[in-house]
Order: structure tokens, then sequence, then C-alpha cells
């Protein structure tokens, strides 16, 4: 499989879904009336992306498109640049296509430290191991810390995890305070001396003020045992999310200082379009997708590949 | 719950406000903002618009433009097409008979099943059924542990088989005989989470369906959710003709679009919403209550129902008559705070209060919780007498009291103060009849969103003083002033 192959196939439903709109919304040779626009702004909320984005999008097919002769190519174009400059934000986050582990920032000596949160069942759990799993084919030793010490069972989920995966993981009692975790696992790491640790914490709605506290001591305590550290603060959003996941984000970043996203089970019909709407809003880049059940299905974001994913013929 | 469309929408409605009286133009412009707060909140496209539409032909009807209170009637118009879209709601079980009922809950990865599952078995306890959980979610690793470990904390029974090489058909139908065999009356079905196109799994809770004929299928919905929402209901549907959805996850800040479009699609109700962690924290859905809370306009049945359930009338009876009186007291001030605090969290209820939602969120990082340990630490470190009788507090026993509860004696003055304050103010309001009341209240609840450190003024007594009160105030005064200077003349040795 090539390497954009399976997020083409994580995206294939909204691919279809945007093409076949196009193909039947726009007819070439046709004029185009305000009733397409308006036809195709519908599902353009359809993505998720936001009504400002969908707007966006809109506004300018009105200005160059509207009340001429439909010429499906050239709409085409327009819609992708369009898209391509919301995604892309002020400064183009671009990473080497061919390296996998290039979005994250790894610590040039010593243990790397990697926190992942995220609201409930967003899939933390999960893509931490898919995390582990891509981090240990490129040959980097692997420590997990189980910081959910809240939800009935996760630590047992990890655990398992971990066993298949055959790395080590540091675990606590249930309902034990989920920073003296992450603290045993920054000692253990460096005790071993791993190239990665990767803090798992417990899902919490971004509204929970004193779980947000928590999560910034989580981070406080990392920071005093490794210097530098956590040097990636990653956010896992699920893709069936809306217009929650610019909250979601905000609220996260201010707690976390968050340096990315995570895009998870982007395998169903969901659009994933949210990414939009959060790009436009803060500078917080998508750099992993989850696009499958199975442990290596977890793929390198690129906008320029989304997009083109997302029209490709 | 539901904020950004309050927000959005009242915004929307105020458009029709504007100038004061109804004209097309504006209609149209209030309209087209009502649609756009929808569609921030996740509200479905078709959705949206039709809603539009149908208050659009209402309002422009010539009735309301010719009423005397046209604002007033468009929210209304709004309420009702509220209520419309997201009920009616049957929250009925099938009653208790010799076989056990028999619930299936599904829904997509990660919406909440598994805690909703124990949630679920709760209520029914507290409603005197005797439920049992089958843990069919044999998907996810963990997951068999998380629904036994709930049950352990709940006390509910559950059956679990181990995961690898079996299938979710034959735990249900064993898990269904288990539950016959342990007299349980209602069985609930925790199935693993999939996606609606995934076939191979979909077929599995048909064949689950076919094979142990569940009462009722749940399907457990993120509020959280964008467009699919709408999707995957139906599908879910189109495969299990679903009896009802449970909206999970709705105490954050999820704008809970995806309520208002799966009735409207599916026509399939929610009955049961999430509202936290705690496993406690599952109500049932009542659209009217909602449509309240969507508008702004407060929930006070929840909120009076929630009373009823867990303060204990005779104390609140005794407390009223000591308001009317003018003796309230630290002891009574204390007591009622536990009380309230019984009712779930200060922003909660005040959410449900007319008038006192945008308090809460014009001061979001109010610590209502940590001030209300404070004070009642600060209540404890007094004597009893103390606090029947605040008059003795002076400033050595004030220092004590600080020292005790870990504050400066400063806070402890404010304490002293407001309450007496507070006394005068319940003693006021427990004269006035009801509709007075309400007022005073949102009137108090203005002042706070206004200057939340502000003191609670005692309430202005009227000037006109009758002989012996003018007398006793002159010696008052008197007093006073000898006092001072008394006072001058110590510190001037």
């Amino acid at each position: 499989m090539g390497l954009f192959d399976k997020l083409k196939k994580g995206l294939q439903k909204t691919k279809d879904l945007l093409r076949t709109d196009v193909r039947d919304l726009f007819k070439a040779g046709e004029l185009l009336e305000e009733k397409h626009i308006e036809d195709f702004y519908a599902r353009l909320i359809g993505t998720d992306m936001g009504v400002e984005a969908s707007k966006a999008i809109v506004t300018e097919l009105r200005e160059k498109h509207l009340g001429r002769t439909v010429v499906i190519d050239e709409i085409w174009k327009t819609i992708r640049d369009k898209l391509k400059s919301l995604l892309k934000g002020g400064e183009g986050t671009l990473w080497d296509v061919n390296n996998k582990l290039s979005p994250l920032k790894l610590a040039p000596t010593g243990t790397t430290v990697i926190l992942v949160a995220g609201v409930n069942g967003v899939g933390k759990t999960t893509s931490i191991a898919k995390l582990a799993n891509l981090l240990q084919s490129h040959g980097k030793k692997v420590v997990l810390a189980a910081g959910d010490t809240f939800r009935a069972a996760a630590v047992e989920q990890l655990t398992l995890w971990s066993r298949r995966l055959g790395c080590e993981i540091v675990t606590k009692a249930a309902s034990s305070d989920p920073a003296a975790v992450a603290f045993a696992g920054c000692v253990r790491a460096k005790e071993i001396g791993a190239d990665v640790l990767i803090v798992d914490t417990a899902g919490r709605l971004q509204t929970q003020q004193n779980l947000m506290k928590q999560l910034s001591k989580i981070q406080r305590v990392i920071e005093g045992q490794i210097p530098g550290a956590p040097h990636e603060v990653l956010l896992v959003l699920d893709a069936t999310t809306g217009q929650n996941g610019v909250s979601q984000a905000k609220h996260f970043s201010e707690a976390v200082a968050c340096s990315g996203l995570v895009l998870a089970k982007l395998d169903g019909t969901a659009k994933g379009g949210v990414v939009v709407a959060i790009r436009q809003t803060m500078s917080l880049p998508v750099k992993y997708v989850g696009v499958g059940e199975q442990v290596d299905d977890l793929e390198l974001f690129d906008p320029e590949g989304f997009v083109d994913a997302l029209f490709e013929k | 719950m539901f904020e950004s469309i309050t927000q959005n929408l009242t915004g929307a409605l105020s458009f029709f406000r504007r100038g004061g009286k109804l004209t097309e133009a504006n209609i149209r412009e209030g309209l087209e903002a009502v649609r756009q707060a929808l569609l921030e909140a996740d509200v479905n496209y078709q959705v949206a618009q039709d809603f539009a539409n149908r208050i659009a032909d209402e309002v422009v009807g010539e009735q309301v433009l010719k009423s005397l209170d046209p604002t007033q009637q468009v929210i209304g118009i709004v309420h009702r097409q509220l209520c419309e879209l997201m009920g009616p709601v049957d929250h009925s079980l099938p009653p208790p008979s010799s076989e056990p009922v028999v619930l299936m809950l599904c829904g997509l990865q990660g919406s909440g099943k598994t805690t909703t599952s124990g949630k679920l078995a709760r209520l029914l306890q507290t409603q005197g059924r005797r439920p049992f959980l089958v843990a069919a979610d044999l998907q996810r690793p963990a997951a068999i542990d998380q629904l036994r470990i709930i049950g352990e904390q709940l006390g509910v029974p559950v059956h679990t088989e181990v995961a690898d090489g079996n299938n979710a058909v034959r735990v249900c139908q064993n898990g269904v005989a288990a539950a016959r065999k342990a007299d349980a009356d209602i069985v609930i079905l925790d199935t693993a989470g999939r996606l609606h196109i995934d076939t191979e799994l979909m077929q599995e809770l048909q064949q689950i369906d076919r094979k142990v004929n569940p009462h009722q299928i749940l399907f457990v919905c993120d509020a959280m959710t964008g467009q699919d929402a709408v999707n995957s209901a139906k599908a879910f549907n189109e495969a299990l003709e679903l009896d009802g959805v449970i909206l999970t996850k709705l105490d954050g800040d999820a704008r809970g679009g995806a309520a208002l479009s799966v009735k409207a699609i599916t026509g399939v109700p929610i009955k049961y919403i999430g509202v936290g962690e705690q496993l406690d924290k599952l109500e049932p859905f009542h659209p009217d209550r909602m449509a309240g809370r969507i508008l702004g306009m407060g929930d006070v049945v929840t909120l009076f129902e929630k009373a009823q359930e867990q303060f204990d009338a005779d104390q609140v009876a005794e407390q009223q008559k000591k308001m009317m009186e003018g003796k309230f007291t630290l002891v009574d001030f204390k007591s009622q705070m536990q009380q309230i605090k019984r009712l779930g969290s200060l922003k909660d209820i005040m959410k449900m209060i007319p008038g006192m939602g945008n308090l809460v969120d014009a001061h979001p990082d109010m610590d209502a919780e940590g001030d209300m340990q404070r004070i009642s630490g600060i209540i404890d470190s007094m004597t009893p007498e103390e606090r029947v009788n605040p008059e003795l507090i002076d400033l050595g026993r004030r220092r004590r009291i600080a020292a005790g509860s870990g504050v400066e004696p400063s806070d402890v003055n404010q304490l002293l103060k407001d309450v007496s304050a507070m006394a005068g103010v319940m003693q006021d309001m427990a004269s006035m009849p009801m509709w007075k009341r309400l007022g005073a209240a949102s009137q108090l609840a203005n002042t706070f969103a206004q200057n939340p450190g502000a003191q609670i003024q005692a309430p202005q007594k009227s000037t006109v003083m009758s002989f012996d009160e003018k007398r006793r105030l002159q010696e008052k005064k008197r007093q006073q002033r000898k006092d001072t200077k008394k006072a001058k003349k110590r510190n001037r040795r």
C-alpha cells in the first residue's frame, strides 16, 4: 500500500460525497446559479468544517464563478486552493512525508516525553498504542505511563496493549494521583534509558476546571523531572466531533499548551472537517490521523495530501 | 450544557427586538441568524432550514405582527417548535413480569456505552428494579473489566465471559439466562462500539436482536458529535429499529445540536441524558424543560424535583419560619449550605434558575464550591454559643476563629456581616408575596452579575422613624461619640 492509500481509504466516503456533489450540483455548460451554491454550502456544512470555513469557500465560489458557465475543473481548483489555504493557516506547517516521525519534536539527547490528552472516549489509549508502535518500528525504546487512574479498567487496557507491543509500562493503583504515575514514568524512563516516554491521561471534558488544573500539574511534574519536557503535548480529537472540537482545542491548549492534534477514528463516514475550523481559529496543526482499528493504522497528516485525497480522481 | 445554542439563539432572537416592532425585514434577518446559530451548534442543515422556515410561517402570520408584544410571541413560537422538534418522549419500561426485560445499548466507539450501562442500572435500582448487566463488548481491551468494576461499585451482578474466540451473540444469550437464574427483572446488554458502515459488526447486532429479542434498543450518542450523528443514528435505526437515544457527555460545553437533529430525522426520541462522570449522573430527558434551558428560561421544574428528593421537609419549614422572624443564625446558614450541596454543583443549580444562567457565564472562574467550604470551615471553628449569638465575637475570638479555619480575620468579619445582612433580606423576602420574591431574587442575581465581590446590602429601611427609634438612634450616636473621645484619650497616653 502506498503512503497515502490508507488515508485515502479513510477519507473515501468524504471524497465520494464531495465529488459526486460537485458533479451533481454543478453541471458543465450550465450557468452557475445561487441555488447551486446554496446546495453546495449545505454539503460543506455536512463535513463539519464549520459555518465560517464553509462561507469562505462559498464566497470564493460566488466571486469567481457565479453567473458564469460551469467548467468543472476550474470550480474544483477554486475549492481545492481555498481549502488548502484554510488548512495551512498562517505559517505553513509542512513536514517530510517520507519520515513518519518528522512531525514529532524529539529531544536531541535523553528521553523525549509525549503527553497525550483529550476528552472522554476519543481514542486516547488506542492512539497511544499506535504511536508507541510507530516509534518502536523506528527503533525507539518506548515506556508507557498509565496515567488514566480514573476510568474503571483503563490501566488494564493500556497494560494489554503494552504486552502486545512488548514495551514497558509504569502503572499505579486505580484512583491514585495521575501526576504520581507521570513522575514514576519519568524516573523509570531515565533509569532504563528509554528514548520516548508516552504519558496517558484520563479523558476529561474541557469545561471541568479542576481536571484541567490536574492536567497542568501533570505537565509541571514532568517538567520538574526532565527539563524541557514534555516535548510534545498531543490532543486527541474524535473525527466525528463537531464544532465542539474548537472549544476542546482552545481549552486544552490553555491548560497544557498543546503542540499538535491527533485525529482519531477517521475510518468512518466522519469528515474530520472540524480540523479546518480549528486551524482557522488557532495555529494548532494536525500531526497524525488514525485511519483504522489495527495498531499500524496511524498516518502522518499532511495538509496538501489531505486535500488532494479529498479531491483526487 | 447547550450554552452555545442558548447564547447564539438568544443573540439571534434579539434581532426581533430591535426597534420594538416586527417588520418582514427584521423577521427575515432574525431567522437567518437563528439558522446560523443552529448550524454553528452542529444541527443538521436540513433540520435547521426546516426549523427556520416553520417559524417564519408562523411568525409572518398577521396575529403575531399585530399583537401587543410580538417579541414574546416569537419566543413562544420558538419554544413550542423546539419542544415539537425534540419530543414527545415516553420513558416507560415494560412492567416487571416473570421474564426479565432486556435492554440493548449500542453505538459508535467511545460514545460512552459501558459507563451508561452502569448509570442506567443505577437509575433502575433507584426505581426499585433489579438490574443485571451483561458484558458483550468483546472488542475493546479491558471493556469487560470496566463493566465488572462498575457492577461491583453498584452492587449489580454482571455476566462476563472470556473475550478471546468468543462471540457476542452467545454471551448475550447466556447473559439473559444467567439473569433469569439470578432473579433479576431487567437486563442491560453492553455491546461493543462499532461504525455504522461496518457491515459485519452491524450484522452481529442484528443477530443479537433476533436471538435475544430485546424489548428496547437504545442508541448511545456522544453530544459532541458533529453532522455525522444523524447518519449513524439513521443507519443504526435502519438496521435495528431503535426505541430511544441516550445522549452522553452533555456536562461539557457541547452544543448538542445532534440532540435537535436526531429526533427530527429518524423520529427516535432522546430518552435519557448523561450529565456527569459519576454513576448517578443520568437523567430522563424532558423536551419542554430542555427547550426552556436552550432559550435561557431556566428549568425550575427540574430544580424543584431535585430539591424535593433531597431536602428534609421539616427542616425546610423550620428554616422558613426562622427566616420570617429574622432569626436566621449561622447554624441555619450552614445546614442550608449543606442541603444545597446535595443538589449538585452550584453552577448547575444556578443555570436552572431563570436569569441566573448568565451569571455563571459572566464569571467562569467562580469557585463557589471552594467558597462554601471555606465558609463552613469558619463556622465549624466557632463555639456553639458564637454560632447562635455572633455578637459575642470580639477581636480575640475573631483571631482564634480565623486561625482555626486558616483564613484572615477580615474574612470572618465579612461572613458575619454577610449573614446578618442576608437575614435582613430574607426577612423582607419572606413577607413578600411569591411573585415579588422571584423579582427580588433576580434583582439580587443581577447585582452579582455586575459586581460579584459585592457585599450583600442590608435592605434600606424606611426613613420614617417612630419616636422611640429616633431616640434610640440619638442615644446610640451619643454613646459612639463618647467612646471615640475616650479612645482618643487612651491613644494619646
